[in-house]
């Protein structure tokens, strides 16, 4: 039976490429689908393009596909990579240059269509609403803040470009299990229509698209997490997808890390609203009804995916600007590292009251206490902390006092209470980016669509 | 009895705009059992009230032997606005994994060596508790 072996590359911008090398070298992988682009990293790439009109993409794809690329050419093994953030033409640019001066040759494609920043009146003219997904706002509170706002492509794009030849695909925004999917559409020539064996394939895509989460990584528990082997050496996650759907999930052999029914259906639920119906581009998945079985070895099948006819909109994301974030930091020691602590943020307060500053919010948390568990902190320590910092933040709509905030902390260091390091007294302030989800029928997105192939020599 | 989640279950977390997301897994058929009947939309809205804004989703998978949860208004509007250290809401599992339910103290999860109730001073895993040589090690 025709099958297809997909590995994962990168989970986000500024992942670790070094486990691909052996995806490539010993998993027997033909596909490496790497996902540069997390909800919010759009924001960051907005904010390069902001200084560098040639800039705006994920600068990882360059010295990633430098490294890897000999390896991968002499095997047949092609790229899908939504690198392309808001500028896929730039990052194909740059990887040209790069591939040029190291004498590389390849055929690459560029992916665009999903970026409709330029096209908001446009869109509403033709009816398109653009209301919040969630709270069903109108768009005109943030209208004049806008600073993106891209759809989710499917993968009939990353198909098409590779039935045109391509041997890297480089996309903007695009569901993130695409860059899996349309591989497995190219390879395996499954129709369109066919919702439980794109089921399958979305399953898998999503199971890859965020690297070392399938094969082990980050495996949230108590006690088991310790149980993962070389985490040093761990292997990315590696689907052999087959003609009738079922796909068999691995990783290269003797790499660390662990693929099992634990770490997988981990993976599976992450970042998921409803299970029942998980929305794609290409077809609604229903994890309902998913059989793993596995069967050890770090070998896990898969099959029973329920598949639904795709949806008729597209969903995008829009970012807006949303204030500045000022943040300053202070630590201290035993005794009394909590009350130090306390004693410093409300010092603190009374530094912003009397300057007058005005903030719309601000967040103090105890790092080595509640930074991350908050209210589930257990309060029995609280006393008895070996040493505690201080992490206060605030949100406010004056960039000068987001910036002047930081510079409160460092007079703490001898005008207040003893023991104190770890001092953060001069952050940079910080945008920040409201996120607006929305639905734009795919009538209104599609046909911008447009794919770019180009040798590169 | 009442027993720590943490002690019976594993559980990732992940954020979506404003949105917190958890998968929830039982080790085990029974434990799922358990999961279900007392993990309650009502209990978690009460376990994450300093966070959660909005409302609390459910949906239990017997398939998988787990229940996904999700938390509406709980990121601060999302992590590019997020003044909290934890902005993308990777820690809200482990949050959850310290809620106590009710458990039948037979429960058979409740005696595997990762489960044993820690003492202040604990040291946590080790190669004797897991019954497996740790990465560390």
């Amino acid at each position: 039976m025709k099958s297809v072996r997909i590995g994962a590359g990168l989970g986000f911008y500024g992942d670790s490429w070094r486990p691909v090398r052996a995806s490539i070298e010993s998993g027997g992988v033909k596909y490496i689908a790497s996902d540069h682009l997390a909800e919010l990293t759009l924001a960051i790439l907005q904010k390069d393009r902001q200084k560098d009109p040639n800039a705006g993409y994920a600068r990882d794809c360059v010295p990633m596909l430098i490294e890897l690329w000999p390896l991968a050419a002499g095997r047949g093994v092609k790229f899908v990579m939504n690198a392309g953030g808001l500028n896929p033409h730039g990052a194909r640019e740059a990887v040209a240059r790069a591939f040029r001066e190291k004498g590389y040759k390849a055929t690459i494609a560029v992916i665009t269509g999903d970026s409709i920043s330029d096209r908001i009146d446009d869109l509403q003219v033709r009816g398109e609403t653009l209301a919040h997904m969630d709270t069903g706002a109108d768009i005109g509170s943030v209208r004049e803040r806008l600073l993106f706002a891209n759809a989710y492509l499917g993968a009939a794009p990353i198909a098409e470009a590779l039935a045109q030849g391509a041997d890297i695909v480089i996309t903007g925004r695009v569901a993130d299990a695409a860059l899996s999917l349309g591989p497995i559409m190219h390879e395996l020539n499954w129709r369109w229509d066919d919702w439980e064996k794109l089921a399958q394939g979305l399953t898998v895509g999503h199971l890859l698209e965020c690297s070392g989460q399938a094969s082990g990584g980050n495996f949230g528990s108590a006690g088991e997490w310790a149980k993962v082997q070389n985490f040093l050496h761990l292997g990315y996650p590696i689907a052999e997808v087959s003609e009738d759907g079922s796909a068999l999930l691995t990783k290269a052999p003797g790499t660390g890390g662990r693929v099992s029914f634990d770490t997988l259906r981990q993976q599976l639920l992450y970042e998921v609203h409803n299970p029942h119906a998980y929305f794609s581009p290409d077809v609604v998945l229903d994890m309902g009804t998913l059989h793993f079985d596995d069967k050890g070895d770090d070998r896990v099948r898969i099959t029973g995916a329920g598949g639904a006819k795709r949806p008729d909109t597209l969903k995008v994301v829009a970012g807006y600007h949303d204030g500045w974030m000022g943040l300053g930091q202070i630590g201290f020691s035993w005794p009394d590292a909590y009350l130090k602590c306390e004693t410093s943020a409300n010092i603190i307060k009374g530094l912003i009251e009397e300057r007058g500053w005005a903030l719309d919010d601000i967040n103090i948390e105890y790092m080595g206490y509640n930074a991350l568990l908050g209210a589930n902190a257990d309060a029995s320590q609280r006393d008895s902390l070996n040493e505690c910092f201080l992490r206060m933040t605030v949100r406010t709509k004056d960039k000068r006092i987001a910036e002047g905030f930081s510079r409160l902390f460092p007079w703490l260091g001898l005008s207040g209470p003893p023991y104190a390091g770890g001092l953060r007294g001069s952050e940079r302030s910080r945008e920040l980016l409201g996120l607006w989800p929305t639905l734009v029928r795919r009538e209104a997105i599609e046909p911008g669509v447009a794919i770019d192939v180009e040798a590169v020599a | 009895m009442k027993v720590g989640l943490w002690r019976i279950a594993h559980a990732r977390s992940g954020d979506k705009a404003d949105r917190a997301d958890i998968g929830l897994f039982a080790y085990d058929a029974p434990t799922y059992e358990v999961l279900k009947r007392e993990v309650t939309r009502e209990r978690l809205a009460a376990h994450f009230a300093d966070i959660c804004q909005g409302t609390v989703e459910i949906w239990p998978l017997d398939n998988l032997l787990a229940v996904k949860i999700v938390l509406n208004a709980a990121l601060q509007g999302g992590a590019a606005r997020s003044l909290r250290m934890d902005s993308l809401g990777k820690a809200v599992a482990a949050r959850l994994l310290r809620m106590e339910i009710e458990a039948p103290a037979d429960l058979p999860r409740l005696s595997h060596p990762s489960a044993r109730p820690r003492e202040s001073g604990d040291p946590g895993p080790s190669k004797e508790r897991t019954g497996f040589p740790l990465s560390r090690e």
